[in-house]
């Protein structure tokens, strides 16, 4: 008997459709791409990012400026839990942030903390005119007073299940799973 | 997801040498330096990581570069530094090193980034106070952090360090910069040689798998890139080399030199140069030199360094691996 199981929530083409509503949603959060810029967020949210440029430009044949970010020299459990290594890039999108409406895209958003992370990060490197946050999975277990603006998909979840985003670039596949850990192994 | 990495990049309480790093914690030291090169490209050159952190800078020898590329490292990162020179200090009033640590962590420090004119000073300081030390240079045992710094400037032009010949050229007798380096490089798998006068070449390196040359022609004619130490003018007064003119006509790098090689030769220097002396300034201003990058170089791994000792509990990663929050 594995330590954990997992049941796919979202396949590829549902995760499609989220991708699809979600750019629909940025443009006209946004009311057009006129100075939009996104940010994803090291791993998997650059990967989501890249499909939301896609499919922005789809909707509106203009192919916004992208990003990315790293956010583990932002953390605050550093200390607590001893340095991760630093695996992504950081890249301002071209043209800079300055001004611009910033999609910071994210796979999960669950504690609040990457979030709070990310806009630390985004404030040190200029002033976006605005920031907007987007994930492709919404999961309770808030820390901080933070909501995002765009949300694929909420979940409900229990403390001991996690939620998989799986991207092509990494996994192989596009999908999200939900796995349950026993409470032995968690 | 690397998640084997993170306990990889478990250095430990302390940086104190080379020697015994082993071959996974040198890659994931460089490894781990490589983005933080593109902080110090940012408008904002900070990022939070050691806030709060207190890094004292303890130097008992002179030292400019180093000192200020760990200044440079720590303030990066957000840490609080102190800088403390021998000469200024109670150690020019007769206190003894423990004394002057313990004094520090009476202040609740956190790391102490130690220089010292006697080798092994780093391990035992590192031995005796709770705080991470980082050894920049003791004696004539190690400068790790300059040796990882040359690393990665070879990886990042050589493409890997694996199978690629180094040469170390000048007083490697007196050289913790040449220690460190054979030790990192050996351990990465590169072919090492040394060149430089006899007096000044220990007998020992044979033994360690160091090619020794006893003239530069021969080095170049074999090496992907030389690293060019300087010549301490103190050693011309202590009778190792007959005069700096002599040791420039035998030893020095030269364009002339250089162009016997084979293919263009990447040269490397841990500063401070003697132009006309180890090495000629169309040599170290040549399109070939990597001198300037190995400075900006240092700044990247020293944080990457301070990084990865701070957290310094890889038990806990394991742990927080389990939930991958945030």
């Amino acid at each position: 008997m594995p330590d954990q199981f997992r049941i796919p929530i979202m396949r590829e083409d549902a995760v499609g459709r989220a991708i699809a509503r979600m750019a629909r949603e940025i443009l006209e959060r946004n009311e057009g791409t006129e100075r939009l810029a996104l940010m994803g967020i090291h791993r998997r949210g650059v990967q989501i990012a890249h499909l939301l440029q896609d499919e922005i430009e789809r909707a509106a044949g203009v192919r916004v400026p992208r990003g990315s970010i790293d956010i583990t020299l932002y953390r605050d459990d550093l200390m607590a839990i001893g340095p991760r290594p630093v695996i992504g890039e950081s890249k301002l999108p071209p043209g800079g942030i300055d001004n611009r409406a910033v999609v910071v895209v994210d796979d999960v958003i669950f504690t609040g903390r990457t979030a709070r992370a990310a806009m630390n990060e985004l404030m040190d490197w200029g002033r976006a005119s605005r920031i907007y946050y987007c994930a492709l999975v919404d999961r309770a277990g808030r820390e901080l007073p933070i909501q995002p603006d765009i949300v694929g998909r909420a979940v409900t979840v229990l403390p001991h299940q996690r939620v998989d985003v799986m991207v092509p670039e990494i996994d192989g596949v596009l999908g999200v799973d939900v796995v349950t850990t026993s409470p032995e192994a968690a | 997801m690397s998640r084997s990495a993170a306990a990889a990049a478990g250095l430990g309480k302390d940086l104190v040498g080379i020697e015994h790093l082993g071959a996974r914690r040198i890659t994931s030291i460089l490894d781990t330096a490589e983005p933080f090169k593109e902080i110090s490209e940012r408008r904002i050159k900070k990022v939070p990581t050691l806030r709060g952190l207190t890094i004292v800078n303890l130097f008992f020898e002179a030292s400019t570069r180093t000192r200020i590329s760990f200044e440079f490292a720590e303030k990066r990162l957000a840490a609080d530094t102190v800088n403390i020179g021998a000469s200024r200090s109670s150690v020019a009033k007769g206190e003894t090193l423990v004394d002057t640590a313990r004094n520090l962590e009476a202040m609740k420090i956190d790391m102490v980034v130690m220089r010292h004119w006697a080798s092994g000073a780093a391990r035992f300081l590192a031995e005796r106070i709770p705080s991470n030390v980082i050894n920049a240079g003791d004696g004539a045992h190690e400068h790790p952090t300059q040796a990882l710094l040359d690393m990665l400037t070879l990886r990042d032009h050589l493409g890997a360090i694996a199978g690629r010949r180094v040469c170390i050229v000048g007083d490697v007798r007196h050289s913790r910069v040449a220690r460190s380096n054979i030790f990192g490089l050996l351990t990465l798998g590169a072919e090492v040689g040394v060149c430089g006068p006899p007096t000044l070449i220990p007998p020992h390196m044979r033994e360690l798998g160091v090619r020794i040359f006893h003239r530069i022609e021969e080095a170049i004619e074999w090496a992907h890139a030389l690293n060019v130490l300087r010549l301490q003018l103190e050693r011309m007064e202590a009778g190792f080399v007959p005069s700096l003119r002599e040791y420039n006509r035998i030893w020095g790098v030269s364009r002339a030199r250089l162009a016997v090689a084979p293919e263009p030769l990447l040269i490397l220097h841990p500063g401070p140069m003697n132009r006309g002396v180890e090495i000629d300034s169309d040599v170290a201003d040549g399109p070939h030199s990597v001198i300037l990058e190995q400075v900006t170089n240092g700044v990247a791994v020293r944080m990457a360094v301070l990084y990865l000792l701070a957290g310094g509990r890889p038990e806990k990663a394991e742990a927080a691996k389990a939930e991958e929050v945030a």
